[in-house]
């Protein structure tokens, strides 16, 4: 039987663990499963071998590094969601899954354009929105609520709406034709799936 | 596997997070889970004005798909272990393909 220190019990649940190890197999890099109140046996941590210098930094507890610990700490906090085209979602996380999928309450779409140093807002109300389409997430300041940098000036929404448009056409343009550039040169551009769609 | 353990010995380190969208945050690593998605703290962005839906806040998860480069802080880096740990990765995937 192997070190029961080392099974794999002491992962998240519902998380399958980090890497399965067989017995006598060297631990491949740092593993989660070592962490402050258990200190591997001699010998078995390649990074004790084979470091020289300063002892290795105690490692944090493997709860701590999955998708729901991080989630967990923006629940029903005040965020700004970013999505993959672009769209700024403020509102509260009300609930979230390991995908990522999420639901804001009370949310407000913002709209910046920045050549012209304007933004405006629009009611939203509740959002789910799905993992897949998330590219950030921002817990807001409170402190700094709504705070927008001057020479940002909030502007009607339908003035905002139009020059919007016409920044994502022109934007929609130049990525066009740096795609076709780049398809050129045998490139496929990063969002090469994207821009059809 | 080896990034997500190679990104944890990272944890409380600056690093700045480049994404697909060209925006660079730079931050505290705080947290990085399975699918390298990115916790940082006490943020920064390079562009502020081209990008002010980020003044107001303090620290962000960014996920993992999004993400085009990490830059990492030389000194925190030791290459040599990451060298070594990478190839030994490698051997094992190759003793497993060669058993099923």
């Amino acid at each position: 039987m192997a070190d029961p220190r080392l099974s794999s019990s002491n992962h998240a649940p519902g998380f399958p663990p980090a890497i399965r190890l067989e017995p006598g197999q060297l631990i491949p890099f740092d593993q989660p499963q070592q962490h402050m109140n258990h200190p591997p046996p001699p010998g078995m941590n390649p990074m004790m071998q084979m470091q020289q210098g300063p002892p290795p930094i105690p490692q944090l507890p493997p709860q701590m590094f999955t998708t729901a610990a991080q989630l967990l700490d923006l629940t029903d906090k005040k965020l700004m969601v970013v999505l993959r085209d672009g769209r700024k979602l403020i509102g509260v996380l009300r609930s979230w899954d390991q995908f990522g999928n999420l639901v804001m309450q009370d949310t407000v779409e913002r709209l910046f354009v920045p050549k012209e140093f304007l933004y405006a807002d629009i009611e939203r109300g509740l959002f789910l929105v799905r993992g897949e389409n998330v590219s950030l997430l921002g817990e807001i300041d409170l402190d700094k609520d709504d705070y927008i940098p001057p020479p940002y000036q909030l502007a009607p929404v339908d003035k905002v709406f139009a020059l919007k448009k016409a920044e994502d056409v022109e934007n929609k343009k130049s990525e066009k034709l740096k795609q076709k550039r780049l398809a050129k040169e045998g490139f496929e551009g990063e969002h090469a799936g994207e821009a059809i769609l | 596997m080896l990034f997500f353990s190679f990104f944890k010995t990272l944890v409380n380190h600056e690093v700045t997070v480049e994404l697909k969208n060209d925006i660079s945050i730079r931050g505290t690593l705080k947290s990085v889970d399975q699918y390298l998605n990115i916790k940082l703290d006490d943020i920064s962005v390079v562009e502020e004005m081209k990008y002010p839906h980020l003044s107001s806040v303090k620290n962000v998860f960014i996920r993992g798909s999004v993400v085009r480069y990490v830059h990492l802080p030389a000194a925190a880096v030791d290459t040599p272990l990451l060298e070594d740990a990478t190839r030994r990765e490698a051997s094992q995937a190759v003793a497993k393909a060669k058993q099923g």
